[in-house]
């Protein structure tokens, strides 16, 4: 055996060894990247967006705006009391409701209902909406983010599971013409 | 001794470190650099060495648990022997090393360091910078509270804003649909596994780069670096008017180090930990979310921006600052270090600090939120009351009740979202007061449909009566002249 033989055996080793070393690189990176990205993928099952029931009628009396809870319908065990959820109820005539996102349409602060004055307002950076969740003055570029609802059997149910973002407003596809059951 | 001096030599036979060790203490520095400008890299890896203890000591009790994770900091503020002090040094050593690190920045900036041959080290400085940031944004969401929860709120919302990408960054950011469990424990993955990896590793190349490249020379007006000759310079400089890195220049290194410790701990002790304050539970909307002292400025520009002006600013600004930060060494690698010599990199920093410190100032003031109590918790002056009419008297009352004073100061109590309407009679006529009330505008809501015709008039009137004794009220001259044709008394 020469020695070059010997140096280009030892070279071709190398290579044989990177190229495994390479191939389970990339079969182990796929496992990995779709691990990471399970957050992006898990939104299009099914159960994601539901229809939850914030309670009876009973509680929102007509003309009135009265905060609302619900809890996510995606929940894991060690989510302690963030999975409960908060939202604003606007029964506009007893026929009619509208149900906002507690999230300013702004920077996701927690608006607060004045019924007084019948304003919403944000702490965070002094947005304000009027009491149909258009946008009355401040930061905000829109109105408040609006849930899709439904009445069944005497419930207010509507369709929740994402928190509602200005990029990403899917709370907000009822806008201006709520569904109604 | 002579039994230390023997173990010594047993274990440099095998690990043969002692040569390079004292090679790297002893490297000749040059004179100049012994300075007490040259101190705040290494206070700020001091700190960094006390964040990882008090981290790991932190870590024996924390549960990186959504449900938990306030519980146990209130364990640890109140149930474990000194948990309190331990939580106050990691939250204020956070806050000295961010200081540390933006005065080196500046001081590395002023004295010219970044140029050839250290474009690197000042790159790496950069990151170091963004990690520690990112340190401290993420041990702020550790820290479970309100104010973690919205802060978190806030990072979707201005995440969610990147063009196309933006729904899926939320997400991978909140490790799923809403703020919840997966959050928190992605945060602390960041907060102690990846980041901690990248500074410590960011750390070392700095380090490294400090010695092999020789720390940066006093800069003299008049000292012009150039590519071809600078390091044969530095050399010189070095082996004629130098001293040994160790004992000779860092006794200033030391002292302030120790300084900054006890400040640590003088503040830990005086000052107590960081919150937390109210439990992360999202029903409970009584609250005022505010970011950490570094980050108010951020606070501040976002109620500032026009909106329409918002969403580029805030994905395009970021991003062009950390670019022009890191072409900085490229654009001006060669010429003059000295600060006496370069007024604009004077001004910059002056510009910068400027900025931020009125941004500070403000956010820590928030006069564009509204006081949100403001209507039910701080009355009008007895001054505006007295010796008023019924009918503005009523209208001091809709002035509460419909929550004008949470926007608007009188006597400088209530908000400042709005002007002050002390004198607002001065500025509006009556009629100008009305349209102002009921269409809004300016920033302000309309109130058209909230106010009935009485309590609009009441309010006006109130209004109205808001000015100085000696000075009169402001009105409309050409309306007094036309209906004063009819209304003027008969001769």
């Amino acid at each position: 055996m020469s020695s070059e033989n010997g140096i280009s055996r030892r070279a071709a080793l190398v290579k044989l060894g990177l190229f495994l070393n390479g191939i389970v690189g990339v079969a182990l990176a796929i496992p990995i990247v779709r691990y990471l990205l399970s957050p992006v993928t898990r939104g299009k099952k099914i159960g994601y967006e539901s229809w939850l029931s914030l309670g009876g009628l009973d509680q929102f009396p007509s003309g009135q705006t009265r905060l609302a809870t619900y809890k996510n319908p995606v929940v894991d065990a060690w989510d302690g009391e963030t999975d409960d959820i908060a939202c604003w109820v606007r029964n506009v005539d007893g026929q009619k409701f509208q149900v906002f996102a507690i999230n300013c349409a702004h920077l996701g602060c927690p608006v607060r209902w004045f019924p007084q004055s019948n304003l919403f307002m944000c702490p965070c950076h002094g947005g304000a909406y009027y009491q149909d969740g258009s946008r009355a003055s401040g930061p905000p570029e829109r109105g408040l983010f609006q849930y899709h609802y439904k009445i069944e059997d005497g419930k207010l149910l509507i369709r929740a599971g994402e928190m509602p973002t200005p990029g990403q407003p899917v709370a907000n596809k009822a806008r201006g013409k709520p569904t109604c059951a | 001794m002579r039994l230390i001096q023997k173990l010594g030599e047993w274990f440099d036979l095998r690990l043969q470190l002692g040569t390079p060790i004292r090679e790297t203490l002893e490297h000749r520095v040059p004179r100049e650099s012994a300075s007490w400008f040259y101190v705040f890299g290494s206070a700020a890896l001091m700190c960094f060495m006390l964040q990882i203890v008090t981290g790991i000591l932190l870590a024996l009790i924390y549960v990186p648990s959504a449900g938990e994770a306030w519980n146990s900091l209130q364990t640890l503020n109140h149930g474990i022997a000194l948990g309190w002090f331990i939580r106050a040094v990691h939250g204020w050593g956070s806050n000295f090393m961010v200081a540390l690190v933006l005065i080196h920045m500046v001081q590395v900036f002023l004295f010219g360091a970044y140029k050839f041959p250290r474009e690197l080290t000042w790159i790496v400085g950069i990151f170091l910078l963004l990690v520690t940031l990112g340190m401290a944004f993420t041990g702020q969401v550790l820290r479970f509270d309100q104010d973690a929860y919205w802060g978190l709120g806030i990072g979707a919302s201005i995440a969610s804003r990147v063009p196309v990408i933006g729904p899926w960054a939320v997400n991978l950011m909140l490790g799923g649909p809403i703020i919840a469990g997966a959050t928190l424990s992605r945060f602390f993955a960041l907060h102690v596994f990846v980041i901690p990896g990248l500074l410590i590793a960011f750390v070392g190349v700095h380090l490294l780069m400090v010695l092999k490249l020789g720390i940066n020379e006093w800069p003299m007006p008049g000292r012009i670096v150039r590519r071809a000759t600078y390091i044969q310079q530095y050399h010189e400089l070095t082996q004629k008017d130098g001293i040994p890195f160790v004992p000779a220049a860092v006794g200033k290194d030391i002292v302030f180090s120790g300084i900054i410790l006890l400040s640590i701990a003088a503040c830990a002790l005086y000052f107590g930990p960081f919150g937390p304050s109210g439990q992360p539970d999202p029903t409970i909307i009584q609250t005022a979310p505010r970011p950490d002292f570094f980050f108010l400025w951020l606070y501040a520009l976002l109620s500032f921006l026009p909106p329409s002006a918002e969403t580029p600013i805030l994905l395009i600004g970021p991003a062009i600052g950390i670019i022009v930060l890191l072409a900085l060494p490229f654009v001006a690698g060669e010429g003059e270090k000295s600060w006496k010599r370069r007024p604009i990199a004077v001004l910059t920093v002056l510009l910068v600090a400027v900025s931020l410190g009125t941004l500070t100032h403000l956010a820590e003031h928030t006069p564009w939120s509204p006081v949100m109590d403001a209507w039910s918790s701080q009355p009008i002056p007895a001054e505006f009351l007295e010796g008023r009419t019924a009918l503005e008297r009523h209208g001091a009352l809709v002035f509460q009740a419909k929550q004008c004073h949470n926007c608007h100061s009188l006597d400088d109590k209530g908000g400042q979202r709005g002007p002050a309407l002390d004198q607002v009679a001065l500025r509006l006529t009556e009629d100008q007061l009305i349209r102002q009330v009921i269409q809004g505008g300016g920033n302000m809501p309309a109130y058209g449909k909230n106010l009935s015709p009485a309590e609009t008039t009441a309010l006006v009137a109130f209004l109205e009566t808001l000015h100085p004794a000696n000075q009169k009220p402001a009105s409309n001259a050409s309306q007094a002249a036309s209906l004063g044709a009819s209304e003027a008394p008969p001769r």
